[in-house]
């Protein structure tokens, strides 16, 4: 028995799949969406270094 | 989840779980509820949130809420299978295992608790947490077969939101926050119980302790009436709060007057009158709950719309 390129599982099995790859997809977008709201937020900013005047 | 063991059970393909099945274990009915209330909690704070934080801090609420559903599902499912209204949720219906559902439940329990203080604080996070453990641990797996009171506790897990939301926004808890928590907390069991009332069927196979059974039907009756009065006067009380203002006041006003109408019907009435037009007030009174707590958190809402454009400056 050879195997079909498009298994039957693979058909059956799709909406799961892409639901899996859509809120993957929707992590990634998450992490970076709140990377980027934290950072130019100023939430991770270092204090200002201050310089010793001689 | 289970592709590489094999299968102790004959393979169906017509019963193997799509997506939708997955989500189902997140009880997404009583997930609108959280998102809704968690908002309004997150926009009644006083201070602002950034747009995306704050969809993501509901996003992680509602997940937390979910991953609660799937982990009671888990508990449950010999219950479920009981009853008439849970007999199709996913596990019962042979679509999900029971261990799918809890490693399901535990994965976005961490999750979201975890995103939740990443993103906002550890204070909304923490009541995320408590509140999963709330109900998983001290609801379903403890108090719900053991005493009558479960529906009273068990609602303080759905009262939680609108204070994550809330503490979300500001880091901490006000009177604020206790008083949409209680007014959650106190809708629940008149809610139910009159559920209960024409649902009793369910409960009775499914051997859960509810009012109803354990007490009688008269004595729900009557902590029905007790619960709506003592409803009204903290729905009342917290129009007098910075969430409330004319619009809240005016809502709560006119439900508060509709839902206490319908608790004392229903005390007036006993078995033979409920029989004969087949528990037509206790259904209303049922719907009117709904109503009454989207109305109340619906007018929140606009409270806090009007205080952030100045409408009542």
């Amino acid at each position: 028995m050879s195997l079909s390129k498009q298994h039957e599982l693979h058909q059956r099995r799709f909406g799961r799949n892409l639901a899996v790859g859509v809120i993957l997809a929707g992590l990634i977008a998450i992490v970076f969406g709140l990377t980027v709201v934290k950072v130019t937020g100023g939430d991770y900013q270092t204090p200002a270094t201050q310089s010793v005047s001689q | 989840m289970t592709d590489t063991s094999i299968p102790s059970q004959p393979y169906s393909a017509a019963n193997e779980a799509g997506f939708g099945d997955y989500f189902a274990l997140l009880k997404p009915r009583v997930m609108t509820l959280v998102v809704f209330t968690a908002f309004v909690g997150l926009l009644a704070a006083p201070t602002p949130v950034h747009p995306f934080v704050g969809f993501c801090a509901i996003l992680f609420i509602a997940i937390g809420g979910g991953a609660s559903g799937a982990l009671n599902m888990w508990w449950d499912a010999d219950i479920d299978a009981v009853m008439k209204r849970t007999r199709r949720r996913p596990i019962p219906a042979g679509k999900v295992t029971g261990a799918d559902a809890f490693g399901i439940g535990i994965a976005l329990s961490a999750f979201s608790v975890v995103f939740l203080g990443l993103a906002t604080n550890w204070v909304a996070a923490g009541l995320l947490a408590f509140t999963i453990f709330f109900y998983v641990v001290i609801y379903t797996m403890w108090l719900k077969r053991w005493t009558p009171q479960n529906i009273v506790i068990g609602g303080a897990a759905g009262a939680f939101p609108p204070m994550i939301g809330w503490a979300a926004a500001t880091g901490g808890v006000s009177i604020e926050s206790v008083l949409m928590f209680c007014l959650t907390f106190m809708w629940t069991p008149p809610h139910f119980w009159a559920l209960a009332l024409f649902m009793r069927k369910d409960y009775d196979n499914a051997d859960v302790p509810m009012l109803t059974v354990t007490h009688g039907r008269r004595a729900t009756r009557i902590h029905i009436l007790a619960y709506t009065v003592l409803l009204a006067v903290l729905a009342l009380a917290a129009g007098f709060t910075s969430i409330g203002g004319p619009v809240y006041i005016a809502t709560a006003v006119v439900l508060n007057a509709m839902f206490l109408r319908g608790a004392v019907q229903i005390w007036r009435r006993d078995e033979d009158m409920s029989e004969a037009d087949n528990f037509r007030v206790e259904r209303k009174f049922f719907k009117l709950s709904l109503l009454y707590l989207f109305a109340h958190f619906g007018a929140i809402l606009v409270e806090a719309g009007f205080d952030k454009f100045g409408v009542w400056a």
